[in-house]
């Protein structure tokens, strides 16, 4: 079974905490994780909005590529990504004449063998994972899905659509306590960060303030967009919240690797906004 | 006003391109209007998703279906499928909204306030169609040329340099000729400049 890791643009730029806590996890795991050769941009929302085929033909030459390598499955860890190359597969093999017509436009042939996995799926599979915590997270968290990762359901066919459980199960063997929220799976304002920061402000501060009047003490994410809108964004929140929100936003890579021992650097915690002045375990603080 | 065949004829022609492009027959919705109960920018629209839905219902009155296309609606969409999710006729309300937006721009109908959005979508294609992968940086310089707000975020960049998330130069596809042939075939009023 080859399993390929598509990292995405954000990954190796404004999110690449995310990237670094991932390949740390997946080196301590002992999993190999290569990259799709030669891979391009998703295409994002951008093609989603303003141009149908575009949006299908960057993500199916991805997937073309990947499935040349002779990879089985391709880990995509951003959530956003992975929506585009999921609903990308789903339509093509929905479709024989828009797959033949996609597969001239990026001169690739995609016939479906390549599955795609999001990062909740690929961590559930690792067996026994609880073995390999030796910091308990023991905190309270929200685990934040964003929409991508489960709708629209018919599609990502993963967990439920308004009440998912992966990631709560997931922290829970890391030895941290996920709060019962509303707004788990409400959005961020997604793409709307640069050009509607006003938008963001707002969705994004409902979000946070739910997780932190339930008590919660870090949000937990897998998405380098709920990323940047909860955390780099965090001034523009407080700003229309018109108080200090400082609860941190933390990957599910970082919160793995810092039950697992690893030290907080190697998982780019010091990349973030807002300051992670929290660690694993009730270890000192100056772990972090 | 009803005899009047010409925008008779347009009001139905939208309903049957968005059934002809989505699936979506939108005489199936009966205004529950859980989807603009559930909707995160239902308060920002001109038209929450259920009434967008109701405006394609009106094809036989003249100009509603059109008031659809030169929504905000459309263009505030974030596709977060809370909607579809939970429409009791499962209605894929977002792909209604993608046909309306492809479409509002083949026409050039775009709502003015949409600007913005737009030049940020735009700046990203840019970006895209000449590395193969999205530049951040270069895709905020864009957008500042596009959008006017120039001093918009200024704080932000050296601080993203400063922790490492910014980078000047970008990362590149090695055939990006492959990519540039994607972008020629795929082109489409969309993505040309405005
Ligand atoms: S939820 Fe479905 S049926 Fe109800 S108003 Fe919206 S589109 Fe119509
Ligand atoms: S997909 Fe669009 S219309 Fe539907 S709930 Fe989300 S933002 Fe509203």
């Amino acid at each position: 079974m080859k399993t390929g890791f598509y990292p995405g643009c954000s990954m190796k730029g404004s999110a690449r905490e995310y990237s670094e806590s991932l390949l740390a996890v997946a080196r301590e795991l002992n999993r190999e994780l290569p990259e799709v050769p030669d891979w391009n941009c998703c295409g994002a929302t951008a093609a989603h909005n303003l141009d149908p085929d575009l949006a299908l033909a960057l993500p199916a030459r991805i997937l073309a590529a990947a499935e040349k390598d002779g990879m089985d499955e391709v880990l995509v860890p951003c959530a956003a990504c992975y929506s585009r190359l999921k609903v990308t597969r789903h339509e093509l093999l929905e479709d024989e004449q828009l797959r033949q017509r996609i597969s001239g436009l990026v001169e690739a042939d995609y016939r479906g063998s390549t599955e795609v996995l999001n990062i909740l799926e690929w961590l559930s599979r690792v067996p026994e994972l609880e073995k390999h915590v030796k910091k308990p997270f023991q905190r309270k968290v929200a685990c934040y899905y964003g929409c991508l990762l489960v709708r629209p359901a018919g599609i990502v066919k993963f967990d439920r659509p308004e009440d998912p459980q992966t990631m709560d199960l997931l922290m829970r063997k890391l030895g941290a306590e996920p709060i019962d929220w509303a707004f788990k799976t409400e959005c961020c304002g997604a793409g709307f960060s640069v050009s509607r920061t006003d938008l963001v402000a707002k969705l994004s501060g409902h979000i946070l303030e739910d997780a932190v009047s339930r008590g919660a003490e870090a949000v937990i994410v897998a998405c380098p967009m709920c990323h940047l809108n909860l955390d780099m964004r965090r001034p523009n929140i407080e700003k229309r919240a018109g108080k200090k929100i400082s609860i941190p936003v933390i990957y599910i890579t970082q919160a793995l690797g810092l039950a697992m021992g690893l030290p907080a650097k190697k998982l780019g915690l010091q990349r973030h906004k807002v300051a992670v002045k929290i660690s694993a375990a009730n270890a000192a603080a100056k772990d972090i | 006003m009803r005899s009047d065949p010409h925008v008779h004829a347009a009001g139905a022609a939208l309903a049957d391109l968005v059934l002809k492009k989505t699936g979506v027959d939108v005489a199936r919705c009966y205004q529950c209007g859980k989807c603009s109960a559930g909707c995160p920018l239902a308060a920002e629209m001109d038209f929450p998703p259920s009434q967008i839905m109701h405006l394609l219902q009106l094809r036989d009155l003249p100009g509603f279906a059109e008031m659809a296309l030169r929504s905000h609606t459309i263009w505030l969409c974030l596709t977060c499928e809370i909607c579809f999710c939970r429409c009791p006729m499962e209605l894929d309300i977002p792909k209604v909204m993608d046909a309306l937006r492809h479409e509002a721009l083949a026409r050039g109908m775009v709502h003015p306030k949409a600007k913005d959005i737009l030049a940020f979508h735009r700046a990203f294609l840019d970006s895209v169609r000449v590395t193969g992968r999205l530049f951040e940086m270069g895709q905020v310089v864009d957008y500042k040329l596009r959008s006017g707000h120039f001093l918009q975020d200024m704080l932000q960049a050296p601080w993203m340099f400063w922790v490492g998330k910014l980078h000047l130069l970008p990362e590149r596809v090695r055939d990006r000729r492959a990519l540039k042939r994607i972008f020629a075939r795929t082109r489409r009023a969309g993505e040309k400049r405005p």
